[in-house]
């Protein structure tokens, strides 16, 4: 049983660290701030989640898996906010251009 | 094992181009990014050298210091691009990189010839510390073995917002500090400011009780109480308090005099100065530390809000 | 397990760090806000991943990460908007 919970950690977190992997090579080899927006997100909710994910069910306790799960949703809200207000400079950059 | 040294290995070479880029570069506004980063490194280095309160006041710490070199980048924008034009002699600036280089020479070799093993008080702190009834041994220092330096560093605050309030133009004094926002309450920084605060309250109040026993106290908990109000202010959902107004300087001092208040009672209950009668350390201790999370809380805010400036500015 | 955990929160680093490349290079405000952003999510990855493999305190760290992350990125997206449409800070200084 335990071993098959570390393995379901492993897959998650290694498919978080995938997503992470997709998000950096989007923001160094996209064309344009938007595009790069794009990809960031996927490091924020899904790299970031997966991540979370994969650690719940190595939580000592109910607390801890409630913070994690406080954490990604912190990141997700603040990402959805925060993209929203990034696209607007990145829009006022390139009609200023 | 292996995964333990590559982690610190890079942490170390990534703090290094961090903080030399950060310096390096030109620009106020990316080298305020880069400075915000760096911070957020020092919190990872700080959990890796096993200080997780050390790590947790970096990274608030490191945050509300982002916004605050954000705040006076935005400033100084209009003048930068002339500063920048005026590069200083060479001779002048050969005399800081040797005077710079020779600091870091003298650190290096003290580091170097630091006895082996360091002197020590941790024995004695684990060996007084069921004393105070509290966990963390951190806090127990902060607050009971070396108390007078954390009440000294709480008046030292109010002195850094006595010297920003100082800025302000005689005209505006006593009014509503920092720049007046309108509220757009249809914005979607407005959501967000609605949204985190209540949240952030809860986080504040949960890292303040946990430091008795785990890493946490009033400080990191102060530090997330401002940032949540900065939220809301900068949103224009709430106006900060005039500076003449009576609560507010309560607030302000009302940490530092619950301290003294009660370092001045243990002169007669407990022999000594801040000190703690036997079986009461562990409550007046929280007491304090909420009292001193309220006032810690509203200081950095109005820190990071600046000084009343009137009517002029937008 | 530990160490597997460990292994990650590297890679997380490293993959983080590369994409401070976009801070170094820019070019808008834009650009240097969302490499901080990721660092900022990258961060709070590597402290939970810590934090699993045995150090719990991490995970308040990371807490306290992600919520004063949000700030932090929100204040510095509206400015850099503010000054942007002044010209002030928006892009390089030539």
């Amino acid at each position: 049983m335990s071993l098959l919970i570390d393995a379901w950690t492993v897959l998650a977190v290694f498919s978080g660290v995938f997503f992470f992997l997709a998000g950096t090579v989007g923001l160094l080899r996209f064309p344009d701030a938007l595009t790069r927006l794009h990809a960031l997100t996927k490091a924020d909710n899904l790299g970031l989640g997966l991540i979370v994910f994969g650690l719940l069910p190595q939580a000592v306790d109910v607390w801890m898996a409630l913070k994690l799960i406080v954490i990604w949703l912190l990141v997700l809200i603040a990402g959805a906010v925060v993209s929203q207000r990034v696209a607007r400079v990145a829009r006022a950059q390139e009609s200023g251009q | 094992m292996m995964a333990g040294l590559v982690l610190d290995g890079l942490l170390a070479l990534l703090v290094l181009a961090v903080a030399a880029w950060t310096i390096g570069v030109c620009q106020t506004f990316a080298a305020t990014v880069g400075f915000t980063v760096y911070g957020l490194l020092l919190a990872v280095v700080w959990m890796r050298l096993a200080a997780p309160d050390a790590a947790l006041t970096e990274a608030a710490i490191g945050a509300l210091t982002g916004v605050l070199l954000l705040r006076a980048a935005i400033q100084l924008a209009p003048s930068e691009a002339g500063l920048n034009r005026l590069r200083p002699a060479l001779k002048l600036r050969l005399l800081a990189g040797t005077l710079a280089f020779a600091i870091t020479a003298t650190l290096a070799a003290v580091v170097f010839h630091l006895p082996e093993p360091a002197p020590t008080l941790v024995p004695q702190v684990t060996a007084q510390q069921a004393s105070t009834g509290l966990g963390n041994a951190v806090t127990a220092v902060l607050l009971a073995f070396r108390a007078i330096d954390t009440l000294l560093e709480a008046v030292v605050l109010i002195f850094a917002l006595v010297a920003v309030w100082s800025l302000a133009p005689d005209a505006a004094w006593g009014g509503i500090p920092g720049a007046q926002i309108k509220g757009g309450s249809g914005d979607v920084r407005a959501y967000l400011s609605r949204l985190l605060p209540p949240v952030g309250i809860v986080i504040a109040f949960y890292i303040f009780w946990v430091g008795a026993d785990f890493p946490g106290g009033k400080f990191q908990a102060g530090t997330l109480l401002a940032a949540m109000g900065l939220l809301a202010t900068m949103a224009g959902l709430i106006q900060p308090p005039p500076v003449a107004s009576r609560g507010l300087r309560w607030a302000l001092v009302l940490g530092t005099l619950v301290f003294l208040a009660l370092g001045l009672a243990g002169m007669p209950l407990a022999g000594a100065f801040l000190a703690y009668p036997e079986g009461w350390a562990k409550p007046l201790i929280l007491l304090i530390e909420a009292a001193s999370m309220l006032s810690i809380g509203v200081t950095l805010g109005l820190l990071v809000i600046g000084y009343p400036a009137g009517q002029a500015e937008q | 397990m530990a160490d597997l955990l460990l292994w990650a929160a590297v890679i997380v680093l490293a993959l983080t760090a590369a994409g401070l490349l976009r801070l170094l290079r820019g070019p808008g405000a834009a650009d240097r806000i969302m490499a901080g952003q990721l660092f900022g999510t990258g961060g709070a990855a590597v402290l939970l991943l810590l934090g699993a493999g045995g150090a719990y305190a991490a995970i308040d760290v990371a807490l306290t990460l992600a919520l004063l992350s949000a700030f932090v990125s929100l204040t510095f997206a509206v400015y850099a908007g503010r000054a942007g449409t002044r010209q002030a800070l928006g892009r390089g200084e030539e």
